[in-house]
């Protein structure tokens, strides 16, 4: 076992596609969680429609690339308003529900035989990043980075474009939460009448915020396909809606950089925790108790233990603050 | 309390008679009813409620008061009834649409915005504001004028209420009576014309009553009409202009505090609560 290679693989992760992409999706739910106080725990729906959206433009419709990510974004504001028109008048756990139900219906209804002249059902759609490859800057082949950590040109393409978007809308997140606009929906997380007495339309406040976000989560969801240049329906299973709430609350809720910090220290823990794990069992033979698929489990609980650790021990996230944190619960 | 108050009749020529007509009508209330599955909570008539003054709305626990303010305020739907303010009807409007034809209201349970600053907490009053809409957010030339102005005005209602050396504390590390009085600044940055006070002086330590009492008063005499319900016999006595007794959802009386403290009905109203407490 190599403690050295492990860390820098962890390190890898940390920078790679994969964290870029769940920091975009993490970064439209904390529009909704952290800021508006939205319960969405389907962000994953929003990621999908996105990655489908651009995915069957590009290879059903064989349409520009661009437009495909047109039609993704497209496709998560008619299921932000959807989901937003019946349950936003409701009180906050409606849309939880309805969201946690309405993204896993939406990943059955893709992969349905009926879908598959469309979604290609459960096989997917493949081939879908030709045009994003043609733009590639870099050289596909090499790789670029230095000692242990080194990315493919194609990572390194993904990786420049996705992170590009995170800070473009981090930095619009910064904007608007430095707004009168930010203000009203933070008014509006903390209560929602008081906002509405003050003669604001709490709808229509909660409304922009959970289409914003969702936009940013099939934004996110497009910069998957083009990453893996393929995609499948059971990817999209809730848990990747709680891998990124663990970012959100591991990063800090209600704050700019949190789910960027989140995510990348969650794809450093997950992966050092993956190699540590096999190490141990497998170069070392120490865990005789365990089986191949078994590391998989135990990363995956590792993940909910640290959802519970956190919202014990430091409710706040990374970068929170603990006395606001505090005021809430009193 | 000032001195004045018994020597200055603001109601000259309204009878003291349930739903009575009253000179200048800022609200005017028809026939509204309210019932939660059989039981019905709120049953009025015929209410108008006069400009400029301090009414207040009491009586005994579950006579319908709150019920009746959200219902005016567009918190609640009634079954049946009409009103308006302004001569405007309101009726069926929404909470926030009420709240912008110049109808601002308090809540029972003070909602405070715990996790924003005071200062933040009295913006979040002002009215029409560019900023507010996602299209003009971004563009902060836009509205950073009228933000000044804003804060501004927030500033000297903070210095009014004595709120101003918490400006940047957030609103949750206020105590209970300095959350009443934040609301109150904060209701008062719409600039409204009408303020529905929901029990402003439940739980408030009685030093600070005074002060709130002073704060109600000096609105009424800047020319806003205060409605509220309040519990205290002695606050309601000394300060308002007008008393509406509820009693069942129903207005069983209303008229002075002197008409209201020797009236038998609402005397009977209130005792009897307190018996069955």
């Amino acid at each position: 076992m190599d403690i050295i290679s492990i860390l820098a693989e962890s390190v890898r992760s940390a920078f790679g596609p994969i964290a870029a992409i769940y920091a975009l999706a993490a970064i439209g739910l904390n529009l909704h969680f952290g800021y508006t106080g939205l319960l969405n725990f389907g962000q994953v729906g929003f990621m999908l429609v996105g990655a489908y959206g651009v995915g069957i433009s590009v290879s059903v419709f064989e349409l520009p690339l661009i437009v495909g990510f047109g039609v993704g974004l497209l496709c998560a504001l008619v299921l932000a308003l959807l989901l937003g028109i019946p349950t936003l008048r409701l009180r906050a756990d409606y849309l939880s529900i309805t969201t946690i139900a309405a993204a896993e219906v939406i990943r059955l209804i893709y992969r349905a035989g009926f879908a598959e002249p469309l979604t290609g059902g459960v096989y997917g759609l493949q081939n879908l990043a030709g045009d994003f490859r043609v733009w590639n800057p870099f050289d596909a082949g090499a790789r670029y980075g230095f000692g242990d950590i080194t990315y493919t040109g194609a990572q390194m393409w993904t990786m420049t474009v996705t992170w590009s978007l995170v800070v473009l809308m981090a930095g619009l997140t910064w904007l608007l939460i430095h707004s009168p606009w930010g203000r009203v929906i933070k008014g509006v997380r903390e209560d929602e009448d008081a906002v509405r007495s003050l003669g604001k339309n709490v709808f229509t406040y909660k409304m922009q915020a959970l289409v914003l976000g969702g936009l940013i989560g099939a934004l996110a969801g497009c910069m998957m396909a083009m990453h893996q240049a393929s995609i499948q329906p059971d990817q999209f299973k809730p848990q990747v809606t709680f891998f990124l709430w663990v970012i959100l609350l591991l990063g800090g809720a209600g704050r700019v950089l949190g789910p960027i910090l989140g995510s990348m220290l969650f794809w450093f823990l997950m992966n050092f925790t993956d190699g540590l794990l096999k190490g141990l069992g497998q170069d070392l033979g120490l865990l005789p108790f365990l089986n191949g698929p078994d590391y998989g489990a135990i990363q995956l609980a590792f993940a909910g233990l640290m959802l519970v650790v956190l919202i014990v021990f430091r409710p706040q996230g990374l970068i929170g603050d603990r006395k606001e944190m505090l005021i809430n619960v009193k | 309390m000032s001195s004045d108050e018994t020597v200055v009749d603001r109601m000259t020529g309204a009878e003291t008679v349930p739903g009575s007509k009253k000179p200048d009508p800022i609200l005017v209330v028809d026939d509204v009813r309210r019932s939660f599955g059989g039981l019905t909570a709120v049953d009025v008539e015929h209410l108008e409620v006069q400009r400029g003054t301090i009414t207040a709305l009491i009586g005994p626990n579950g006579a319908g008061k709150s019920t009746l303010f959200n219902l005016l305020t567009g918190f609640d739907r009634v079954d049946q009834g009409t009103w308006s303010f302004q001569g405007k009807r309101i009726s069926g409007r929404k909470g926030h649409q009420v709240a912008r034809a110049g109808m601002v209201r308090t809540f029972q349970l003070t909602k405070a915005l715990t996790r924003l600053t005071v200062l933040d907490n009295m913006l979040l009053g002002a009215t029409g504001q560019t900023g507010e809409r996602i299209g003009g957010a971004f563009l902060r030339p836009l509205w950073q004028a009228q933000e000044r102005a804003n804060t501004e005005r927030a500033l000297v209602l903070l210095e009014r209420f004595k709120l101003i050396a918490k400006r940047d504390e957030m609103a949750g590390s206020l105590s209970g009576g300095q959350r009443k009085l934040l609301e109150m600044a904060r209701a008062l940055m719409t600039d409204p014309d009408m303020i529905m006070l929901d029990e402003p002086m439940a739980g408030v330590n009685p030093a600070l009553v005074q002060s709130l009492l002073g704060h109600i008063t000096s609105l009424r005499d800047e020319g806003k009409t205060v409605l509220f319900v309040e519990h205290d016999m002695d606050v309601i006595m000394g300060i308002s202009d007008w008393i509406v007794v509820l009693a069942q959802g129903q207005i069983i009386a209303e008229g002075r505090p002197s008409d209201i403290r020797s009236n038998q009905q609402v005397i009977d109203a209130y005792l009897g609560s307190r018996e069955e407490e």
